[in-house]
């Protein structure tokens, strides 16, 4: 019982917690919002590279044809794309409160379909392959994608896409983008937890542990990979189609397919937490984001050297993140979730 | 008498070297069936070749008569021929519960199927066939943490919640306690007579297989040597030779 009391009194403070923080911190309220966004991230990286032990460097390109379809779209439902983005300089493009929002969810609705359209190519092309071979197949996923965009004059190429203009104050559009990736967050992290307690959790596992083990069964692992991508594609998407609005441009290599910067951050912050765990990927992405917000402030110019060590004394001495480095020190701690497996827990 | 599984002058080369020249061998449903040899000989390649997990280069293998020497390793799976390793496999992080729910059948993977939580069924099913093996203690356990002949006995069970036809075992007493050994030969058995499962072994332990099988394959040199009942192999001067070295 008082378990149970427990975990929904948990789920209520982060519930208020979540709506409370901009208000309390409204000097922070762009940095909550992406430390949602960040949370996405590792969540969704954790799927194939937690969960089934498929590390993917390319889940970037996801998150890329996100901002962009969100955008795009919501420009060309009102507008001439091209001679929106034109590089000779654009047209200016005012959508009335109706235009704006009807283009902002639409977008924001084809964002995930895209994406996920993308990872069912790539991931039939792709998923064939087991381990580091993918690994390496997936590394030039975001630089390809990110060359891409630049390369299109349609979508402004290397200058990128003046996202349209909120009509409204920014103190309200701030809160409306910072609610809509705190929802996001929170429906990634319950969808996922809901999901690693089915078959499709075990199967995820069971690839991790002993794929050739797995097909021995008569499993379908390559279905389970392939669907198990596009998950992480549909979160990524919206994330995306999030984030066009949050920076209110879009560069095609710095801010859509930014491989070095989130694509790298997102794979850090579920290792740096504990990968293949629910809530290893979230506290990874809040430590991750609060340390680099701070280095960016307090070392400047040396923010990077200190973001490399960080990450040398993570791989080195907490291999399996901060929640296993904690759980093997700690045991006591998780001897209630030792006694009831996560298959148990499952039991409606 | 039909034949289950039907192996018919099978080679199997690694470059220049002959693993399996033109083996023939038949399994009778419901028949237990061991196949013996020295180090060496080509059984686990045999076992390789049937479960689909290389090629083979002449001849034929099939299941229920239908030819399986082209499909992959699950879809043979999916048809009930399922195989356990001699380097025991196990799901090493996964609790040895979830190691036997992961096993259930698997003829579907739809949307629905992929989302669906363990049914109380499995759970049962899974719970009584590890109490079967022994293992019932263990259930929240990791697998990986589990003895070399505890994993041995947790594949058993997760090849037994995989309701396959026919089940190829490598070697499943090697690494096993010997006072338990008597333990798992009759729960194989009570396997095949009353979960209806046909069992094709692999084993080294000469008292284990002849109190086991009830035909048996000798292999040598990637050739069948031999074949009859257990008195018949015990006693043929070919057989002798091969395992002492002579020929």
């Amino acid at each position: 019982m008082s378990a149970l009391g427990n975990k929904t009194a948990i789920r209520i403070a982060i519930l208020a917690l979540a709506i409370v923080a901009p208000f309390a911190l409204p000097a922070f309220q762009v940095e909550l919002t992406f430390l949602w966004i960040m949370i996405v991230f590792a969540l969704s990286w954790d799927i194939m590279g937690g969960q089934a032990g498929y590390n993917s460097f390319g889940n970037i390109a996801f998150f890329g044809i996100g901002v962009y379809a969100a955008a795009i779209l919501q420009i060309g439902l009102f507008h001439d794309v091209a001679a929106y983005t034109a590089a000779a300089g654009g047209e200016t493009l005012t959508l009335t409160p109706p235009q704006y929002f009807i283009g902002l969810f639409a977008g924001l609705a084809a964002a995930p379909v895209l994406a996920i359209a993308a990872a069912v190519v790539l991931g039939v092309a792709l998923l064939g392959l087991r381990g580091h071979y993918f690994a390496i197949a997936t590394l030039g996923l975001g630089i390809a994608a990110g060359e891409l965009a630049a390369g299109w004059a349609w979508l402004g190429g290397s200058s990128g896409v003046q996202v349209p203009v909120y009509p409204g104050s920014l103190a309200s559009q701030r809160l409306l983008f910072y609610f809509l990736s705190a929802a996001l967050g929170i429906a990634t992290f319950t969808i996922l937890r809901r999901l690693y307690a089915t078959r499709f959790g075990l199967v995820l596992n069971a690839i991790r542990d002993d794929e050739d083990k797995a097909e021995a069964l008569g499993l379908r692992t390559t279905r389970y990979k392939i669907v198990a991508w596009c998950i992480a594609a549909g979160f990524l998407g919206l994330a995306g189609g999030l984030m066009g609005h949050i920076i209110g441009f879009i560069d095609p290599r710095e801010v859509a397919f930014a491989g070095a910067t989130f694509g790298v951050w997102m794979v850090l912050m579920a290792i740096l937490g504990g990968k293949g765990t629910i809530w290893g990927p979230v506290i990874g992405a809040a430590i991750f984001h609060v340390t680099r917000e701070l280095f960016w402030t307090y070392l400047f110019g040396w923010q990077n050297v200190a973001l490399g060590l960080l990450i040398i004394v993570v791989v080195v001495f907490f291999p399996t993140g901060l929640l296993g480095w904690v759980r093997q020190r700690y045991p006591k701690l998780f001897a209630l979730n030792l006694a009831a497996s996560p298959a148990d827990r499952a039991r409606p | 008498m039909t034949d289950l599984l039907n192996v018919d002058a099978v080679t199997k080369r690694f470059g220049g070297i002959v693993a399996n020249n033109r083996v023939s061998l038949a399994v009778t449903e419901g028949s237990i069936v061991g196949l013996i040899g020295p180090n060496g000989s080509g059984k686990t390649t045999l076992f390789n070749s049937i479960a689909g997990t290389h090629a083979i280069d002449e001849g034929s293998i099939r299941f229920e008569g239908r030819e399986i020497s082209t499909l992959r390793v699950p879809e043979i799976a999916r048809l009930g021929l399922v195989r356990t390793f001699q380097q025991t496999r196990v799901f090493r992080l996964m609790s040895c519960l979830e190691n036997m729910l992961v096993s259930v059948p698997q003829q579907d993977a739809s949307l629905a199927v992929m989302i669906a939580r363990p049914t109380a069924e499995a759970r049962g099913r899974a719970g009584e066939l590890l109490e079967f093996v022994g293992l019932a203690s263990k259930r929240d356990l990791p697998a990986g943490s589990l003895s070399f002949g505890q994993q041995k006995l947790l594949e058993f069970a997760m090849a037994l919640m995989n309701e396959p036809r026919l089940l190829l075992l490598d070697e499943p007493t090697a690494g096993i306690n010997p006072t338990l050994i008597n333990g798992l030969v009759d729960r194989l058995k009570r396997a095949r007579d009353h979960l209806g499962i046909t069992l094709l072994v692999i084993e080294h332990n000469m008292r284990v297989v002849m109190n086991l099988a009830e035909h048996i394959y000798c292999l040598a040199h990637g050739e069948i040597l031999a074949e009859g009942r257990p008195a018949e192999i015990q006693s043929d001067p070919r057989v002798v030779a091969a395992y002492l070295g002579a020929s």
